[in-house]
């Protein structure tokens, strides 16, 4: 049986893909077997920071309207053959998905996968309640700054009431918190919530901090999820998550500000 | 120089348009057999009949989208029930032209999400506190108490008979209502209303208080006009002769 996890935000822009396509990728690497689905249909994405637009033939619309195969339309990445991809049709609206397809999807992925990861689009529409409503896990992507805040705390209000788990009465979705885009320095001068302000406010488990970097940006350009770069702190942030997800106790890093060196600096990005 | 509006009457205003807040029972459909519906609403009705006497009913049609619904059938099975529909919400764009053909008012479906939350939220509480039924009016009053223990999240409201009382943090741009007390062992930033039914005596406690709003028996006050004394400290808020009172504790 496969665990199912949506990353979410409710606000756009927060890094949901970014972290979609790092945590799925270790989680691959890791040796377990790990699907990423692209829930943004109509905004495809997750492709090309996974580097794989070239090779996208069916989506996961095709695959809800019985017009290709599961097989078919997932794409087995090069780097890791443990990850597949479904990506998202840019061509529909997220209208085109329905519960039913979803539901049925997703139990098909679980017969052969261990982790199945739900990239959520923005909003509290349709296309971000379908990615939640099956999930086990959540992770929630919030930025330190008000207004993400209050959008983590708005879906973590939807998680809690309208998922699947919460209609039927299970166990509800374990939530985690993932503080992305986190400047230290920035908290310092007061410009920026501080990991506390953010905990305070929304009161949930800290799964990671992942420092605002520029290696993001440039691992997005080029396709390559950023935790295949080891040697940023971005990557480590979230090799870090992945193992903490896993169970493995890690104390938290790049909360406070760097205080290497110079010649540390330049070997960091 | 300004004119006085009181001068001539037909500058008076003989009316004035105010938005206001009621809480209407929701039929929520699951089928759209209009037999089934109909043979259940009875059953349901003879539970309880002086409470959905004349009662008014908004008619939500999210869950049966893919049926096929006959609703001026629904709309007569209802009203033979003896219960008032007052409109529909969720319906497809087919349901809600039938339902402008009927004259019944459309409701956005936005509320919808409101109180799907309030339902869930209130679902684990309710074998606490079940809702009176109408028939045990004229036995002794039950009080009816509802704890909450997970935080209360951005845009969920919650509405409960009798005392309300939260052992975690109502987030900003949450609404509770209570028409007793209201108690918060946490912080409180959300809007908090007691008394809700006109109960004057009714009070809030919270251990923090960042409210947005609070309010008793409809006397309220905003952020803004909370004193700064108050502010980020555990306090009692109470009514005295109509004026609303914050005092630490």
């Amino acid at each position: 049986m496969a665990r199912i996890i949506v990353v979410t935000s409710g606000k756009g822009g927060v890094g949901k893909t970014t972290t979609s396509a790092a945590i799925a990728m270790g989680l691959a690497k890791k040796g377990f077997k790990t699907a990423v689905i692209d829930f943004d249909v109509g905004l495809r994405n997750l492709d090309l920071i996974l580097g794989c637009e070239r090779r996208v033939v069916y989506d996961f619309v095709n695959v809800i309207n019985g017009e290709a195969t599961l097989n078919q339309a997932l794409i087995k990445d090069k780097r890791c053959n443990q990850l597949y991809i479904l990506p998202a049709s840019q061509t529909r609206d997220k209208d085109a998905l329905t519960k039913e397809g979803v539901g049925k999807i997703l139990e098909e992925l679980s017969k052969t996968f261990k982790y199945i990861v739900c990239d959520s689009p923005a909003g509290i529409e349709r296309g971000a309640n379908l990615a939640m409503y099956f999930a086990d896990d959540a992770f929630v992507v919030t930025n330190p700054e008000v207004a993400s805040v209050r959008d983590s705390d708005r879906m973590l209000g939807i998680l809690s009431s309208k998922s699947k788990r919460a209609e039927n009465n299970d166990d509800p979705i374990k939530e985690y918190l993932l503080l992305s885009r986190y400047n230290p320095k920035r908290v310092k001068l007061g410009e920026m919530l501080s990991v506390e302000d953010v905990q305070d406010i929304l009161s949930l488990h800290l799964l990671g901090v992942i420092p605002e970097s520029k290696a993001v940006l440039s691992a997005s350009n080029s396709g390559t999820p950023i935790i295949l770069n080891e040697e940023s702190n971005a990557g480590q942030a979230y090799l870090d998550i992945v193992e903490r997800y896993l169970g493995e106790d890690k104390p938290h890093r790049f909360i406070d500000e760097d205080k290497k060196g110079l010649f540390g600096r330049l070997f960091r990005s | 120089m300004s004119t006085d509006p009181k001068a001539t009457s037909s500058n008076s205003p003989a009316f004035e348009f105010k938005s206001s807040v009621i809480t209407v029972p929701v039929l929520n459909l699951f089928s759209a057999d209009i037999n089934v519906i109909s043979l259940q609403l009875r059953e349901k009705i003879k539970q309880a009949p002086e409470f959905f006497k004349n009662s008014p009913l908004l008619i939500d049609l999210q869950g049966v989208h893919e049926q096929e619904l006959n609703l001026p059938l629904l709309v007569d099975a209802i009203r033979n029930a003896g219960i008032l529909p007052i409109g529909i919400r969720g319906g497809t764009q087919d349901q809600k032209q039938v339902a402008k053909d009927l004259l019944l008012p459309i409701m956005s479906a936005q509320s919808r999400t409101t109180s799907a939350n309030l339902q869930t939220n209130t679902k684990e509480t309710k074998l606490a506190a079940p809702p009176p039924t109408p028939t045990e009016k004229n036995e002794p009053a039950v009080i009816e108490n509802t704890i909450i223990d997970q935080p209360i999240r951005s845009g969920q409201r919650i509405y409960v008979k009798g005392d309300l009382t939260i052992t975690a943090q109502v987030s900003p741009g949450a609404e509770i209502m209570a028409e007793g007390n209201i108690h918060v062992y946490g912080t409180l930033r959300g809007r908090a209303l007691a008394g809700v039914q006109g109960d004057e005596s009714a009070c809030i406690f919270c251990s923090d208080l960042q409210a947005e709003l609070v309010s008793i028996a409809g006397n309220y006050r905003i952020s803004e006009d909370i004193e700064e004394s108050v502010r980020n400290t555990p306090v009692q808020i109470y009514l005295n002769k109509q004026a609303l009172l914050i005092k630490n504790i």
